[in-house]
């Protein structure tokens, strides 16, 4: 197996869409060393993005937050203006693995790694997060839930590489949050989960809101009639309700090791109403 | 040389104090050598090939294509290893187990194994070995593999439960006394229920390890994490057709082995490999491999009808215990079935075990083997009684407790026993009036467990500067050598830091049993309290030879050999200065059957908080209160205590083999195989109680193993009181917990 | 097969080593550099025991590739001690028995010492989820959490004699 860490960007898209035989980027290495080693994959090549420009750094900018695909997560939550902004974006990229694995992982690899289990992807999709692409074709810009298509699998082209996620700025009276559901308290890959983002309006009445859940079907799952069911509410328990029905009604999931489809299914209501409730404290005590 | 070995309640000086351990500095520095820490000259990496089928014939295996890749140098399959087992058939199961012959039994059988230059070169040729597999109907559960239409795992198999007919139920045995229907009919409340448990694996986070040795003179040495270096080298050499003696075998380190490394497993692979490349070969598991291919323990479905009268007395106890051994015949039911009501004095009582055989790799002991399955259904029965009855729990528990002179479900007579002060204890903890939160309940459960000493022998020798060299065979899996160190010190009078204890190879001492069913500190304590005390003999005769006096003159106290009209004393420093001159070299030596381990008990109590909306359940609270005999070492005890606990805790709650339909192992990895992490568990209390043993001159009682047993029910009891639904099947994982109360919730509603 | 060569420093030292591209960090200590501290328990990030720190940060160095050390700095378990003088953590570990078989023990010192070195007055609940990635599977954790809970202490007194000195300096 050849490694080469190419520390232009030019250069790492040219290893990976000259490349003959399996090839992998390599962000924190926690997925794809872990598939490595059970032999689900036995790449040739492996290209180390950690030492491209910039591909380590949070930068604020004036659509947002600009995220390096290189930057490990344990870094979002030292980031005190992108905490501020996005709470429950940071809290989902921090649920990932242990201390040990947040000194490595990044929400970039969590994203194109393509578990429909990904932590930090609700909260990101539910934030409208982007992914910036450079590639072969040149750099785009891509909604994340358009980058996942399956389990394990992504729209990104040969030689496309993530280079960072984006995040926009937050309007006033916003929150998010994220929750998931594991056996133990650490360590374990969510059972079924859920992200919430929302934005208040006078009196506190939730204006916008965006809700998305993790580990019930194929893939994360957007689910604008949760949404409406609080637009125009101030959380109470009907409201609460309505948005745990409407998120049972879209889970599509699947017996496993991890869960079955019944728990899976209330779990995710009960996971929403209480991201909800998190996401509107939030948003409320912010000016 | 016959030894007394009654405890006399001497008082100690230093037995009971919390030293530091002498191989301590050696594990916080990274030092220590474990199992896979070992390296030799021009050493190969050795690998197994497993099989991905539970259940199928080996139609063939071509190896040519590994041979020829560059770097293997030996590729083996099970004529490597011929049958040599000559009609001893326990120890054929323990061949075919390390290399499958003709039939993979389970997902993860070993069918091949190469030794390479490289790990890298293992890996490729393990991939080039080609197997001609013919898949066969599998069965994985207990339940499924007693109905006559199941899948037969091993033809060999015959029983009693279908005389003269194949069968997946190896064996079938039955315990008790008194007339168990009579007294049925005797009771006002009977209660009849079934119960289930999923397969775990004690989880010790070192990997099987080891680093073989063999020439084409037939010697060869072993380095291994083991829990018994002796056995190793007895089942090693038997497979192999070496002699013992050739083969020296050397515990190392031991990186948690709870019964999984008093087994072997890949070690004689590693022997094949070396002997046929003629080059040492290590050998290390992956913890996939460590999951699917070494011994966890039994899955279980257990039925228990128990009968009371009114006023709290249980008239008559009766249990089936079905217990899967894996895909060979054990005696895990049996063992089962002796536990199960061991706490209780029943008049009426009787238990049966299932031995039974299925497509799982072959369980082996884990900390009281058995013991915590039947003592799930038991415990949890027993509170399902009390609450029937409207008694308390530790009060109804309390009538029943067996005492001095209760004759054992299993058989013998006890003597001075633990169970009630441990119950006297849990009635007077301040934990049993603490106030309890919402959605909080609380639960407690009793333990057994055997316990065991066997064969030990232990070298005691005495160095010119009057420092002390001791030798056991006990494998010390966390502390013993303080334990035994403190042991020898206070025998002979001396200070605990001139004291060294050491674990002896196969070739350095005599043949001592494995460290399992607690025996540790038990049998080699009392073996190195008798070579103590030989040695002493010769310290009190070169005393008196010194002094020119008659040896029966001379009295050893406190290190010091001392004698009536002697101002002076001999101390055991100066004795050995001069011992060149007056005898050579003193030592003691000793070796005994450590008869009359006694038997422990444990009382655990144990708050949970279950989340209602998902079944999730804290442990937020956990006491456990155990019989010691006497703690010799009170740290390591507690450790042993709270070790057990945290094992049990995570039985019950979230632990479990996951088998697909196609019979293959799910989740083979610490990911999901979910044992507690730190963040789960509360701080664990421990009590630890005295009662001695009167068969131990110190009073010591094995510690290691009770701790296990409690938890499962203490927390179903607990989650009973908590979310009002009795868990009959662990582990209480979520879903199941939340199932369980969406249909109590709905059976409520029904009948409102 | 052509072996990429490294240079990187380990514990304060300089070390060149060529190793496989599969080879991860782990089996370079172990292996290359016979440095056995570290452990391999499952190789997949689940346990911890291969704890080590990179560039300052926490690690499990069964998930770093071997050739991802080129310059960087590595400290393992064998560079914790000063000379003959243990760590508090160490000493504390030994003192209240918070080992048992201590096949954990180095993956346990390193991810407390990383947890110490930022926040040296540490609660019980943040001590028990800065460990959630180190698995011990002897002790039920109670005595290790009292062990890094009472090192903290010593770090803390550490730190005041150092503030004092250097008050003391400046006066
Ligand atoms: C012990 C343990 C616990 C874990 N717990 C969790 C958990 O709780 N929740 C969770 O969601 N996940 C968990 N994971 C999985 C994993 O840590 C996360 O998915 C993590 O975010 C992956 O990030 P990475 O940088 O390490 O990805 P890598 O392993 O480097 O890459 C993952 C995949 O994405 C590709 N890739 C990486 N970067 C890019 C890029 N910039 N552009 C295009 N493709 C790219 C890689 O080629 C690879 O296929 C756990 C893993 C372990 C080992
Ligand atoms: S060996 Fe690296 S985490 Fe287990
Ligand atoms: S002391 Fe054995 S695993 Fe921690």
């Amino acid at each position: 197996m050849r490694y080469e860490a190419p520390t232009s960007t030019r250069e790492a898209i040219a290893l990976m869409s000259g490349a003959k035989g399996d090839a992998y980027l390599l962000a924190g290495g926690t997925d794809l060393l872990v598939r490595m080693r059970g032999e689900f994959i036995d790449p040739d090549l492996v290209v180390d993005i950690k030492r491209l420009p910039g591909i380590q750094e949070i930068r604020k900018t004036a659509r947002g937050f600009s995220i390096g695909a290189g930057v490990p997560c344990a870094a979002l939550g030292r980031h005190k203006p992108l905490l501020r902004a996005w709470p429950g974006v940071v809290e989902a990229a921090q649920l990932i693995g242990s201390d040990q694995i947040q000194g490595r992982c990044t929400i970039a690899g969590n994203l194109c790694n393509a578990s429909p289990a990904a932590d930090s992807v609700p909260a990101l999709v539910a934030a409208t997060a982007k992914a910036v692409i450079v590639g072969p074709g040149g750099r785009r810009r891509l909604a994340v839930e358009k980058i996942i298509t399956g389990p394990g699998a992504t729209s990104l082209g040969k030689g496309d590489i993530v280079s960072a996620i984006e995040l926009p700025n937050r309007p006033p009276k916003s929150g998010d949050a994220y929750l998931r559901f594991i056996p133990r308290t650490e360590m374990d890959i969510a059972v079924c989960s859920a992200g919430v983002s929302l934005t208040l309006g006078p009196r506190n009445v939730v204006k916008q809101a965006r809700v998305a859940l993790g580990a019930v079907a194929p893939t994360v799952v957007l689910v604008p009639k949760a949404a409406r069911a609080i637009v125009g509410t101030r959380l109470e328990d009907d409201a609460l309700q309505r948005l745990a029905a409407a998120c049972e009604a879209a889970c599509s999931p699947i017996d496993d090791k991890r869960g079955t489809v019944e728990f899976r299914t209330e779990v995710a209501g009960v996971l929403a109403r209480r991201a909800a409730v998190i996401a509107y404290e939030r948003a409320r005590k912010k000016r | 040389m016959q030894h007394d070995s009654k405890f006399t309640n001497q008082k100690f000086k230093l037995v009971g104090t919390r030293v530091m351990r002498p191989d301590g500095v050696d594990k916080v520095t990274g030092r220590a050598r474990y199992g896979a820490d070992t390296f030799a000259p021009g050493q190969l990496v050795g690998a197994i090939l497993r099989s991905p089928h539970a259940h199928a014939k080996i139609r063939g295996i071509d190896t040519r294509r590994a041979e020829k890749l560059a770097g293997v140098k030996a590729v083996i399959t099970s004529a490597d290893l011929p049958d040599l087992t000559d009609g001893d058939a326990e120890l054929y199961n323990v061949l075919e187990n390390c290399m499958a012959r003709g039939k993979a039994l389970y997902d993860g059988h070993a069918v091949a194994a190469v030794a390479a230059s490289d790990a890298e070169t293992a890996r490729k040729a393990l991939k080039l070995i080609k197997v001609d597999y013919k898949v066969l109907p599998h069965v994985t559960d207990v339940d499924e593999a007693m109905k006559p239409a199941a899948p037969i795992v091993q033809p060999r198999v015959r029983s009693k439960y279908r005389p003269g007919k194949r069968t997946n139920v190896a064996g079938v045995t039955t315990y008790g006394h008194g007339d168990v229907d009579a007294g049925f009919a005797k009771a006002d409340v009977i209660i009849e229920k079934s119960y289930k448990t999923e397969q775990v694996h004690q989880g010790y986070i070192e990997p099987h390890a080891c680093l073989a040795s063999v020439g084409p003179d037939g010697q060869g040495e072993l380095w291994v994490t083991t829990q018994g270096q002796f056995a190793f080298r007895n089942r090693c050499a038997a497979l192999l057709g070496m002699e013992m003696s050739q083969l020296k075998v050397t515990s190392s380190e031991i990186g948690g082995g709870f019964g999984g490394k008093t087994h072997v497993w890949a070690e004689p692979v590693a022997l094949a490999l070396s002997r046929k490349a003629n080059r040492p070969v290590k050998l290390v598991m992956s913890r996939e491999d460590v999951f699917r291919a070494s011994g966890p323990a039994s899955s279980t479905s257990i039925d228990v009808k128990l009968g009371a009268t009114r006023g709290g007395r249980i008239v008559a106890a009766h249990a089936e215990l079905r217990y899967g051994g894996g895909a060979f015949p054990g005696i895990w039911g049996e063992i089962g079935a002796m536990a199960a009501w061991a706490c209780y004095d029943i008049e009426n009582v009787r238990s049966v075990g299932y031995e039974v055989v299925v497509n799982r790799p072959k369980v082996a002991a884990y900390r009281a083997p058995s013991a915590p399955m039947a003592g799930f259904a038991v415990e949890s029965t027993v509170t399902l009684m009390a609450e029937k009855l409207g008694i308390d729990p530790v009060e109804f528990r309390l009538k029943n407790a067996a005492r001095e002179g209760t004759r054992a479900s299993y058989g013998p007579t006890y003597g001075p026993i633990g169970i009630v002060p441990t119950l006297e204890a849990v009635k007077k903890h301040p934990h049993m009036r603490a106030r309890l939160g919402k959605n909080q309940g609380r639960g407690m459960a009793c333990g057994f467990w055997f316990n065991f000493g066997g064969q030990t022998c232990a070298d005691l020798a005495i160095g010119e500067d009057g420092t002390v060299a001791l030798s056991v065979g006990t494998v010390d899996v966390g502390g013993a050598r303080a334990s035994l160190s403190l042991i020898a010190a206070e025998e002979l009078g001396i200070p605990y830091e001139q004291v060294r204890c050491n674990i002896a190879d196969t070739a350095s001492l005599g043949y001592n049993d494995m460290t399992d069913g607690s025996r540790g500190t038990f049998s080699s304590g009392m073996a190195t309290i008798f070579a103590a005390r030989d040695a002493i003999e010769q310290l009190r005769q070169r005393a008196a030879k010194t002094w020119g006096i008659a040896v029966k003159n001379v009295a050893w106290k406190d290190g010091k050999a001392i004698a009536k009209g002697k101002r002076k004393s001999l101390t055991l420093k100066e004795l050995a200065e001069a011992s060149s001159n007056t005898g050579g070299p003193i030592s003691g030596h000793n070796q005994v059957v450590a008869d009359g381990a006694g038997v422990s008990f444990a009382s655990h109590i144990c708050d949970v908080e279950v989340d209602p909306e998902t079944g999730a359940t804290k442990v937020v609270r956990y006491t456990v209160v155990q019989d010691a005999g006497k703690a010799v070492h009170p740290d390591y005890v507690e450790g042993q205590f709270q070790g057990g606990a945290a094992q049990g805790i995570g039985w019950a709650l979230n632990e479990e083999y996951v088998y697909g339909e196609d019979g293959r192992l799910q989740n083979p990895g610490f990911l999901d195989y979910r044992i507690p992490v730190c963040s789960d568990l509360p701080f664990i209390d421990t009590q630890i109680l005295e009662i001695p043993n009167p068969n131990h001159p110190y009073g010591i009682r094995g510690v290691g193993e009770t701790s296990i047993v409690p938890p499962l029910a203490a927390i179903a009891n607990a989650v009973s009181d908590a979310a009002g639904v009795r868990m009959t099947h662990v582990p209480m994982s979520p879903p199941r917990i939340l199932a369980a109360i969406k249909s109590s919730r709905e059976e409520q509603e029904l009948t409102r | 097969m052509k072996g990429i060569p490294v240079s990187t420093t380990v514990n304060g030292d300089d070390v060149e080593f060529v190793c496989d591209g599969r080879e991860t960090l782990l089996d370079v200590l172990r292996n290359h550099l016979g440095l056995i501290g570290a452990k391999e328990g499952c190789g997949t990030g689940d346990c911890g025991a291969c704890s080590v720190m990179l560039d300052g940060q926490l690690v499990c160095s069964c998930l770093v590739l071997g050739a991802e050390a080129e310059g960087r700095e590595i400290e393992t378990v064998e560079g914790m001690a000063d000379g003959e003088k243990l760590h508090p953590l160490q000493q504390r570990f030994l003192e209240h028995a918070a080992l048992q078989c201590g096949i954990c023990t180095p993956g346990f010192l390193i991810a407390a010492k990383a947890l110490l070195d930022h926040n040296s007055s540490p609660s019980e609940s943040e001590i028990r989820y800065a460990l959630a990635g180190n698995l011990c599977r002897c002790t039920g954790y109670d005595k290790i959490v009292r062990a890094v809970r009472a090192a903290a202490g010593d770090v803390r007194r550490q730190q005041k004699a150092r503030a004092r000195r250097k008050a003391a300096a400046q006066n």
